[in-house]
């Protein structure tokens, strides 16, 4: 337990229980930072300190997100937390809300407090209606303890939070789609810039971060941002939630420093199911570029070294495959997911997800075509970096990613009108 | 409330409902009111046997005091509304890659044959209807399904058919 840090009470009964969480200290670090009135800038140098780095995918240094905000604007400023936890592969923060939502409350406060916002949301996805339900409870408790509402613990400080359920929209885990559902409006991505910390909520400057970053904030104040930091490994502070799924035996969520090798994370899963071989990696989601088994091996987790792999640590979302798996069928659903979810506001996102799904899907099918493998690649090349958000990379990357490794199997399908993994080959 | 039982406006938007629309406006700031457009559409459906009509989303964007093609943008845009009947119990079924590839094909042909319907129908008594889903975000519990507010994990169609036989 020693290097875990949203779970490091997870031995406790009921740690979504106010008394529980208090009795390993929950609420000191706020009722220090109100009742001493701590400098905001102090809280953002502990942050920047600590390493921690956005914990939804982007990995943006946190303190340095927070010290955008001009706290004395002459308007409101609001504090947003995303628990839209729509990246396949991705089940931390459902944990968080089940099982340690003091942490994100108090982390809230802290956040809001930094910036001076009177109003925080929780953005929850439609569907986790059972976490809402236990997040909601504790934010109900805390204002009850004096630490939600007006004028807390006597500092003058007012904060109300509340909880803004989704619809139903993967987009909607990008910040500005998020701020518009928020608005009440169609999950549509602005134009970025203006960032929202200076447009953001009602246009208003605004902080959005993820339930595991903000979850992070208390632990990190009270036991030292050096201490968290150290945890981690360079440019990688701390430990980071890894959700692993799959072909593995013991599916779940892991608190691990950053900078753990792949296999003791696996290792940890129960390695393969029934005896199976390993294949290929996930490593951060399904928007992550696909990794063979044996490099994946080979990998630590964190920021840096996923990336120079060619892929990304993004949520932390780790899908282990077996050596049944055919890839073009996982990329024939992939490109399902994102045409399905494309917002249709940017062209080349909208149009070419469309192409990605019906070229692999014919691919899948047998009726793939020989110029199908460089068509694929020129129209995610088309797509790349040519829309508002990050929804049109996601859906490239992957297609990428699988034709620089599995591009036999892909060819295999056009030329044999059936699945190499199948015909044993 | 089967689906062809409609309400009329005054029975749907009773003071309860009303209390719980404005408890949703109330969380935002003044004049924010479209804010809870989404809430509002979600009491007002399960209010209303799990489906939209339009005349149900008029109704919601005259409560709001927005015009109507605000809620229609909103109310189509979201994968959670329903714009034609869904059945008592609407099964969404999780397909996405964790689920795909511990077996999800087979709890949906499962379903399918023991139903007798497809995604997107609904059976003949009402009690079932049929929804794939995009990923829930529960990955470690794959195959998995909602129905309802709940979570239903580790799917086989032993456990499915329990399920079943509990949901009325």
């Amino acid at each position: 337990m020693a290097n875990e840090v949203i779970f490091k009470n997870r031995d406790l009964d009921n740690l979504w229980d106010i008394e529980q969480y208090r009795s390993r200290g929950g609420y000191e670090v706020l009722t220090k930072i109100l009742t001493e009135k701590t400098p905001p800038a102090e809280i953002i140098d502990g942050l920047k300190t600590s390493g921690l780095r956005g914990r939804g995918g982007a990995g943006f240094p946190t303190g340095l997100k927070w010290s955008f905000i001009n706290r004395d604007a002459p308007t409101d400023k609001y504090l947003v937390c995303n628990s839209d936890e729509g990246e396949p592969g991705t089940f931390k923060d459902r944990d968080i809300l089940r099982y340690n939502p003091h942490a994100l409350v108090e982390g809230m406060l802290i956040a809001s407090y930094v910036i001076d916002a009177h109003y925080a949301y929780n953005y929850i996805r439609g569907e986790f209606w059972e976490p809402y339900e236990r997040f909601q409870n504790a934010i109900d408790q805390a204002r009850a303890a004096g630490f939600v509402g007006k004028n807390i613990l006597g500092s003058g400080f007012d904060c109300e939070l509340n909880v803004h359920l989704g619809g139903g929209a993967y987009v909607c885990g990008e910040e500005t789609a998020l701020l518009e559902s928020i608005e009440g409006k169609k999950g549509q991505p602005r134009y970025k810039p203006p960032f929202p910390a200076h447009v953001g909520l009602y246009g208003c400057p605004t902080v959005i971060n993820n339930t595991e970053t903000l979850s992070s904030v208390p632990t990190i104040l009270r036991e030292g941002a050096e201490q968290f930091r150290d945890i981690g490994v360079e440019n990688s502070g701390g430990s980071k939630l890894f959700s692993i799924s799959g072909h593995v035996r013991n599916p779940g969520v892991f608190e691990l420093p950053m900078g753990t090798p792949f296999s003791e994370l696996f290792e940890l899963a129960g390695g393969m199911r029934d005896g199976s071989k390993l294949k290929a990696v996930i490593p951060g989601g399904s928007s992550s570029p696909v990794i063979p088994g044996n490099l994946m091996m080979d990998l630590t987790m964190d920021y840096d070294t996923i990336a120079k792999a060619g892929s990304m640590l993004g949520s932390g979302a780790v899908i282990v495959m077996d050596e049944s798996t055919c890839m073009v069928k996982i990329l024939d659903r992939m490109g399902y997911f994102y045409h399905e979810e494309s917002c249709g506001q940017c062209t080349p996102c909208r149009e070419g997800t469309g192409w990605l799904y019906r070229i692999v899907h014919r691919i899948e099918n047998g009726q793939g075509r020989p110029e199908d493998i460089d068509l694929l690649m020129d129209v995610q090349n088309r797509i790349r970096g040519k829309t508002i958000c990050a929804l049109g990379d996601a859906a490239a990357m992957p297609v990428a990613g699988m034709l620089r490794y599995y591009q036999d199997e892909f060819q295999y399908h056009i030329d044999h009108k059936k699945c190499m993994v199948g015909a044993g080959v | 409330m089967s689906a062809l039982e409609i309400k009329n406006r005054d029975e749907l938007f009773t003071p309860e409902i009303r209390a719980e629309i404005d408890h949703e406006i109330a969380k935002y700031p003044e004049g924010e009111s479209q804010s809870a457009s989404m809430a509002a559409l979600r009491i007002i459906q399960d209010a209303n046997g799990g489906w939209l009509t339009q005349e149900r989303m008029d109704e919601v964007a005259a409560y709001l005091d927005l015009p109507s093609i605000a809620i229609y943008e909103v109310a189509t845009f979201y994968s959670m509304y329903e714009h034609k009947p869904v059945g008592r119990n609407k099964l969404c079924v999780c397909t996405n890659i964790s689920c795909m590839i511990n077996n999800s094909d087979q709890i949906v042909e499962h379903l399918n044959s023991k139903l007798g319907i497809k995604f997107g129908e609904v059976t003949e008594d009402g009690r079932y209807s049929l929804k794939e889903v995009e990923c829930l975000g529960a990955c470690g519990g794959a195959p998995m399904m909602q129905v309802g507010h709940k979570y239903y994990e580790n799917l086989t169609p032993e456990k499915l058919d329990s399920i079943l036989d509990e949901l009325e």
